[in-house]
């Protein structure tokens, strides 16, 4: 295992050579009204929703399974809360929504697990339904608009800093208690097993179903989560645009980081590395100045470079390189 | 006795304005027969689309056409359809917004060949084929780059760094306001711009982009955004960098939607280029035209204006959008 988080880590260690090689000041740090302020800082903040919802895809797709509505689910969760603040700037009100927002999301996380455990729905199926539905949910809660909001404790969210940024705090605490659960705890192997074959698991006694639902109900509200986030940073629900196409980054920093689709085995570890490559390519795209228009041939080249270099095919090739050069 | 007296008066006014309405109504009819147009929207994406909805939504109704709407939710094939479902329904004029500028050709044929005109609204196509449609009314977005490269080199001496925040990669809009902009400034060769990125249209874009320029690029006079709403993601962007907006960072931007005027009233962005979305009124009295087969351009402006920090001011209470 530790082997194969080797290769993402030397490209995640690449990308930021090369932003410190374009950019000389790139790795520079300094307290900007008592918070750390720097390119790395962005790297974190801004990769603090990708990473949360990779977090909740680790688990689905160890079940064997996959999220594609948590763009749609973190859009909802936007938009729940600013319309229920509307233009109040009052803290409680903005908590109230936050509470609201996540416990919808949590029932979407039901509902998609109704699909997938209870009537046995192929999982990209199933959640295909909210990840179109629910962008429409969401236009109809805002009803179409992008909603302003002004509240100094919902900017605390996406936007607020305690040293570090909040969003990565929130994002590493979520970290934690994922690996404290599912590592110290059997529930890491449950999921495995039901991700390696379901039925076997439910023969053996793991209540497959019940373990389905709830990595579908934590996907979701880390999806909320990130969607809070997401929308506080700018103090907007724009139901159109936020987290729109995040999946695919969720599920790209889950591959990257080593987690096969196949289910089964998953590394936490793996993924927050993924997350953080994938925040630092959109970057380094900013920073080193690639034009628009090759933006995204760029990430592809870097996207396939690491998942070669990931394929046991290509690593053989490149340790016999190793060997061969000295002789 | 007083909430009384308002409720009456209301009334009065209501049926007022109704019958103004249905006065217009009567008069298409005198000229022949009602008119059905079919209009292709983009999507709700943002406030100008609404406004811009709602401006032919509105207008089509004082007008006295019958209108039938259709929100594409930024998808051409979406577009497509309803296009085509317009022509099977036999509308007397089809109207849309194209999300992009190519492929339309085929579909266009097909209105064509049933002998329906078809107006292009706020955004053109690229076609060979000028004859597949009968006009296109629209802002001119080079133009509006243009008015914002004038304003800088009016309000601007010395050596001057600008960053863009490009709208999304190959819209006309993002094109066109950067060929326009590019344009005005190249004569004067202290204004440099220095870096140059797609925010997408969208807050979140314009403040992610921004936050990298402001590391990466060690002096940022202006900021030139394609739209307000990636302004105001770099408002955000500048003040978490402890620099002040319209002050140490200059910013211009295009659209002039509620929130970007709110934020040029209140002087963290220096200047707004109009780009009207009430294009309603222009766009059936062109239908009426095209359908009782008069000449009309190939080409009609929008009507727009710029704003400074003092007009946004004045203006801010009445506008619509």
């Amino acid at each position: 295992m530790k082997n194969r988080l080797l290769w993402p880590l030397l490209a995640l260690v690449a990308l930021l050579l090369l932003n410190l090689a374009v950019t000389p000041s790139f790795f520079a740090l300094r307290m900007q009204d008592g918070h750390l302020y720097g390119g790395l800082v962005d790297v974190l903040k801004n990769g603090a929703p990708t990473l949360l919802i990779a977090l909740g895809m680790t688990l689905v797709i160890a079940t064997r399974g996959i999220d594609l509505s948590v763009g749609a689910v973190a859009a909802i969760a936007g938009a729940v809360t600013c319309v229920h603040i509307g233009t109040s700037g009052s803290a409680a009100t903005a908590f109230a929504g936050m509470a609201l927002a996540l416990v919808l999301c949590a029932v979407l996380g039901l509902w998609n697990g109704f699909l997938v455990a209870g009537l046995g729905i192929q999982p990209i199926i199933a959640t295909l339904v909210l990840m179109t539905a629910g962008r429409g949910v969401a236009m109809l809660v805002t009803e179409g608009q992008i909603v302003t909001v002004n509240n100094t404790a919902y900017r605390q969210v996406g936007a607020g800093f305690v040293v570090l940024p909040v969003s990565i705090l929130i994002a590493l605490l979520v970290l934690g208690l994922v690996a404290f659960a599912t590592r110290r705890t059997a529930l890491g192997m449950l999921i495995e097993a039901v991700g390696v074959n379901p039925e076997a698991s439910r023969l053996a006694g793991v209540r497959s179903r019940t373990i389905i639902w709830t990595v579908y109900v934590f996907a979701a509200v880390c999806a909320g989560i990130a969607g809070l986030m997401i929308s506080s940073n700018v103090s907007a629900a724009d139901a159109n645009n936020a987290g729109l196409w995040i999946e695919m980054d969720a599920i790209l920093a889950v591959v990257i980081g080593g987690t096969s689709l196949a289910g089964g085995r998953y590394s936490l570890t793996g993924t927050l590395i993924g997350a953080l490559i994938i925040q630092t390519l959109t970057t380094t795209v900013y920073t080193i100045g690639v034009a628009p228009e090759v933006t995204l041939v760029f990430k592809a080249i870097v996207v396939i470079a690491v998942c070669l270099v990931q394929a046991p095919k290509a690593r053989a090739a490149l340790s016999f390189r190793k060997v061969a050069v000295p002789s | 006795m007083l909430k009384k007296i308002t409720t009456v008066a209301s009334v009065v006014l209501l049926s007022a304005l109704t019958a103004c309405g249905s006065g217009g109504g009567a008069e298409t009819g005198s000229t022949g027969g009602t008119i059905t147009m079919g209009f292709a929207q983009v999507g709700a994406e943002s406030g100008w689309r609404t406004a811009n909805t709602k401006s032919i939504q509105d207008e089509a109704k004082a007008a006295g056409i019958e209108l039938k709407f259709s929100d594409a939710q930024q998808k051409q094939e979406n577009q497509i359809k309803a296009i085509r479902s317009y022509i099977q329904q036999k509308v007397s004029v089809i109207a849309f917004s194209p999300v992009v500028e190519t492929g339309w050709d085929t579909v266009l044929l097909e209105a064509k060949r049933a002998n329906i005109p078809v107006i292009l609204t706020d955004r053109s196509i690229d076609s060979d084929d000028t004859s597949l449609y009968k006009t296109f009314l629209g802002s001119d977005f080079v133009e509006e780059g243009r008015k914002a490269g004038d304003w800088l080199v009016a309000n601007t001496s010395g050596p001057t760094n600008v960053v863009e925040l490009q709208g999304t990669t190959g819209a006309a809009p993002a094109i066109d306001r950067k060929k326009g902009f590019e344009e005005k400034i190249a004569s004067k060769p202290d204004i440099k711009v220095v870096a140059s990125q797609t925010g997408d249209f969208t807050r979140s874009g314009g403040k992610q982009v921004m936050e990298a320029f402001l590391k990466s690029q060690p002096k940022i006079d202006v900021v030139y955004a394609h739209n307000d709403d990636m302004g105001l993601g770099a408002i955000e962007a500048i003040k978490a960098a402890g620099k002040v907006p319209g002050k140490d960072i200059r910013i211009i931007t295009v659209d002039a939607v509620k929130d970007g005027m709110q934020a040029l009233a209140n002087g963290e962005i220096n200047f707004i280029v109009e780009c009207n979305p009430l294009l309603g009124k222009q766009l059936m009295e062109l239908a009426k035209k095209v359908v009782a087969g008069e000449q009309v351009p190939e080409r009609v402006v929008t009507e727009e204006g710029t704003f400074t920090q003092e007009q946004a001011k004045t203006v801010l209470p009445q506008r619509q959008y």
